[in-house]
C-alpha cells in the first residue's frame, strides 16, 4: 500500500518515548509498592514513611528544606567550578612535559585515595569560613576525574595530524589551541560528567563533617538533624531532594556536552 | 635490463634540475635494525617517481626523510640543493599526503584544508580564496561546509590532498595515500592525480605497494626490497602522457608490469636464499 505520508509509527514503539516510558513505569511500579506494603503491614513513620507522607513533608517543611537545597546547592557549584578550573591548569601543567607529569601524578592520585571524610575535618579547621572549607573539601573530591580525563584527552592526538602541524612548523600555541584543546574536549566533557557527580557527593559529605547549623545548613544538616529529632519522614524528602539534584546535574552535563561539542562544530561550518 | 643510473635519467617533462637529491641516506636505528641502507637518488623537477616494494622496505621511511620527519643516521639529504631543515627560506615548497586522510574531525572542510595557510599565518580572505580554488581542484567546491566524518573515505583523502596542494607545492610527497580506498575510487583518483601533476608541473614521490598503481602513474618507479631495506632497481616508464585508463589494458603496461612483478620476485628470492643458511 503506498500513501502520501508515512504514517507516524505508535507512539508506544518511538525509541525516545520508550527511553523516558520505561524507567517512569519501573519508578511508579516500585513508589505503588512501597505505598502498599507501608500501609498493609502498618509500618510507623518513624520506620518507613509512605511516598506520600514523604511527599507531603516535602511541601510542609519546604521553608527549611528549600533553604538547605540552595546552600547545598551553592557549595556543589562552586567547587565543581572551583575543580574544573584547578583541574584543567593542572592537566596543561602536566601535558607540557612527561617529567612534571611523572613528578606530580602520584601526588593526584594520593589526593584521590584519600577518603575526604578523613580530610574534611582538618580543612575545616584550616579554612575559617564554613561555606569556603566545604567548598574546597568537595572539590578535592570531584578535581580528580578533570585532571585524568583531560590529561588524557589533551595527549589523546592524531599522530599523522601531529606530523603534520609539526612539518608545517606550527608553534607550540597553535598546536595547543588548534591540535591538543580541541582533541580533548571529549574527554574534558566526559570528566566534567563525572566530576558534577562527585562534587555534590562531596558537598555532602563536607556538611557531615562540618556540621554546621543555623542559616548555613545545608541538606546533610537537614538529614542529620531529623536524624536526632527521628524526624524520619524529613530525613526521606532531604534524601529525594539530594537524589534529585545529582540526577538533575548528570543531565545538565549531558545536555552541555552535546551543546558544546555541537556547537564547536556549527562554529567551524559557520566560518565560510 | 632497464636498471638505469640516477644521474643519466632524461625525464620526458622537464630540464633535469634535480629537485631532490639523496646522497647515501640511510637509517639505522639505535638497537642496531637496518631500516634503509645507503640510498643514492635524485629525482629532476616534474618528475613523478614511484617508490614501490613490499612491507618493511623502507619506502615510507625514505619519504619521511625526504620531508624531514625521520633523521638520516647517516648521509644527506638535498631538496632544491639545500639541507631538508632549511627548506622555509627557499622559494619551492613540499607539501606532504599521509596513508590516512589525517584531518581535524571536529573541522569543516575548509577549515581542514585551510590549515596549513592559517599556520603560516596567510591573510583569511586569500587563504579562503586559495582554498576554494584548491577545493574546486579536486572536485569538492560544494562541500566547503561538510565535516569529514560526512564524507565517504575517498572524498575525505581528497580534502587531503587539496590541503596538500592549497600551499602551491612545488613537490608532492604522497605516503600510499590511497592504499585503504577500494579499486574503484583508487583507479578515480589516481587519474585525478595525474591530471594534477600535468597540470601545476608537480614533482612528486609516490609510495605504494602496487604494481599497477605504480606502472599507471609513474614517470619511474624504484624498486625496493625489505630485510634490510634497499633499492634494488630502478625503472623508466617510457610511456606517454596523458594516460587514461585503457592504458591499464595496453600490451606496453603489462610488459611494464611484468618487469617488475620479476623484480620484486628477484628481490625477495634473494632474500631467502640469503636467510636459508
Amino acid at each position: 500500500m503506498k500513501t502520501a505520508t508515512k504514517p507516524a509509527a505508535p507512539l508506544l514503539s518511538q525509541p525516545r518515548v520508550q527511553r523516558v516510558l520505561y524507567p517512569v513505569l519501573i519508578g511508579v511500579v516500585l513508589v505503588a509498592l512501597w505505598q502498599w506494603m507501608v500501609v498493609a503491614m502498618e509500618l510507623p513513620p518513624y520506620l518507613v514513611p509512605s511516598p506520600y507522607l514523604m511527599m507531603q513533608t516535602l511541601v510542609t517543611d519546604w521553608a527549611p528544606l528549600g533553604s538547605a537545597l540552595l546552600v547545598t546547592l551553592k557549595i556543589t557549584v562552586l567547587s565543581f567550578a572551583l575543580a574544573t578550573v584547578a583541574g584543567v591548569l593542572i592537566s596543561f601543567l602536566f601535558v607540557q612535559s612527561k617529567r612534571i607529569e611523572t613528578a606530580l601524578f602520584p601526588y593526584a592520585v594520593l589526593l584521590q585515595v584519600t577518603p575526604i571524610v578523613a580530610v574534611a575535618p582538618l580543612i575545616i579547621i584550616w579554612v575559617k569560613n564554613p561555606v569556603a572549607a566545604m567548598t574546597v573539601c568537595a572539590a578535592l573530591v570531584a578535581l580528580f576525574p578533570i585532571i585524568s580525563n583531560t590529561t588524557l584527552g589533551l595527549r589523546s592526538i592524531d599522530p599523522d595530524l601531529q606530523s603534520y602541524f609539526k612539518l608545517n612548523r606550527a608553534t607550540r600555541w597553535q598546536q595547543l589551541v588548534r591540535l591538543r584543546i580541541p582533541s580533548a574536549l571529549p574527554y574534558f566533557f566526559g570528566g566534567l560528567r563525572i566530576s558534577s557527580g562527585l562534587a555534590l557527593i562531596g558537598a555532602v559529605v563536607a556538611e557531615f563533617v562540618a556540621g554546621t547549623g543555623g542559616s548555613g545548613a545545608g541538606l546533610a544538616y537537614q538529614i542529620l538533624q531529623a536524624g536526632f529529632q527521628l524526624n524520619i519522614p524529613r530525613m526521606f524528602a532531604a534524601l529525594l531532594l539530594i537524589s534529585l539534584t545529582g540526577v538533575a546535574l548528570f543531565v545538565l552535563m549531558a545536555w552541555l556536552t552535546k551543546v558544546a561539542l555541537g556547537s564547536w562544530h556549527a562554529s567551524e561550518l559557520s566560518q565560510d | 635490463m632497464n636498471r638505469i643510473e640516477p644521474h643519466t635519467l632524461a625525464p620526458p617533462v622537464a630540464p633535469a634540475v634535480p629537485a631532490v637529491e639523496i646522497l647515501s641516506a640511510e637509517k639505522t636505528y639505535p638497537n642496531g635494525t637496518q631500516a634503509l641502507l645507503p640510498v643514492d637518488l635524485s629525482i629532476a623537477e616534474g618528475e613523478f617517481v614511484t617508490l614501490l616494494g613490499p612491507s618493511g622496505c623502507g619506502k615510507s621511511t625514505l619519504l619521511k626523510m625526504v620531508a624531514g620527519m625521520l633523521e638520516p643516521s647517516d648521509g644527506r639529504l638535498l631538496v632544491w640543493r639545500k639541507p631538508v631543515a632549511q627548506l622555509h627560506d627557499c622559494p619551492h615548497k613540499m607539501s606532504f599526503v599521509f596513508q590516512s586522510p589525517t584531518l581535524m574531525p571536529w573541522a569543516s572542510v575548509q577549515t581542514n584544508v585551510r590549515l596549513p595557510l592559517d599556520l603560516a599565518g596567510v591573510p583569511r580572505k586569500e587563504a579562503d580564496a586559495r582554498v576554494t580554488e584548491s577545493l574546486a581542484l579536486v572536485g569538492l567546491e560544494k562541500f566547503t561546509g561538510a565535516l569529514p566524518r560526512a564524507l565517504s573515505g575517498g572524498m575525505q583523502m581528497r580534502v587531503s590532498i587539496a590541503r596538500g596542494l592549497v600551499t602551491q607545492p612545488d613537490l608532492l610527497l604522497m605516503d600510499e595515500p590511497f592504499g585503504a580506498l577500494d579499486e574503484i575510487t583508487r583507479h578515480k583518483l589516481d587519474a585525478d592525480l595525474l591530471e594534477l601533476w600535468r597540470k601545476k608541473k608537480l614533482t612528486v614521490i609516490f609510495v605504494t605497494h602496487s604494481i599497477h598503481e605504480a606502472v599507471f602513474l609513474s614517470s619511474r618507479v624504484v624498486m625496493m626490497a625489505a630485510r634490510p631495506g634497499r633499492v634494488v632497481e630502478q625503472f623508466q616508464i617510457d610511456e606517454p602522457y596523458p594516460r587514461q585508463a585503457d592504458f591499464m589494458v595496453t600490451p606496453g603496461f603489462a610488459r611494464y608490469a611484468k618487469q617488475l612483478q620479476d623484480s620484486l620476485l628477484r628481490a625477495s628470492t634473494t632474500e631467502e636464499e640469503e636467510a636459508a643458511p
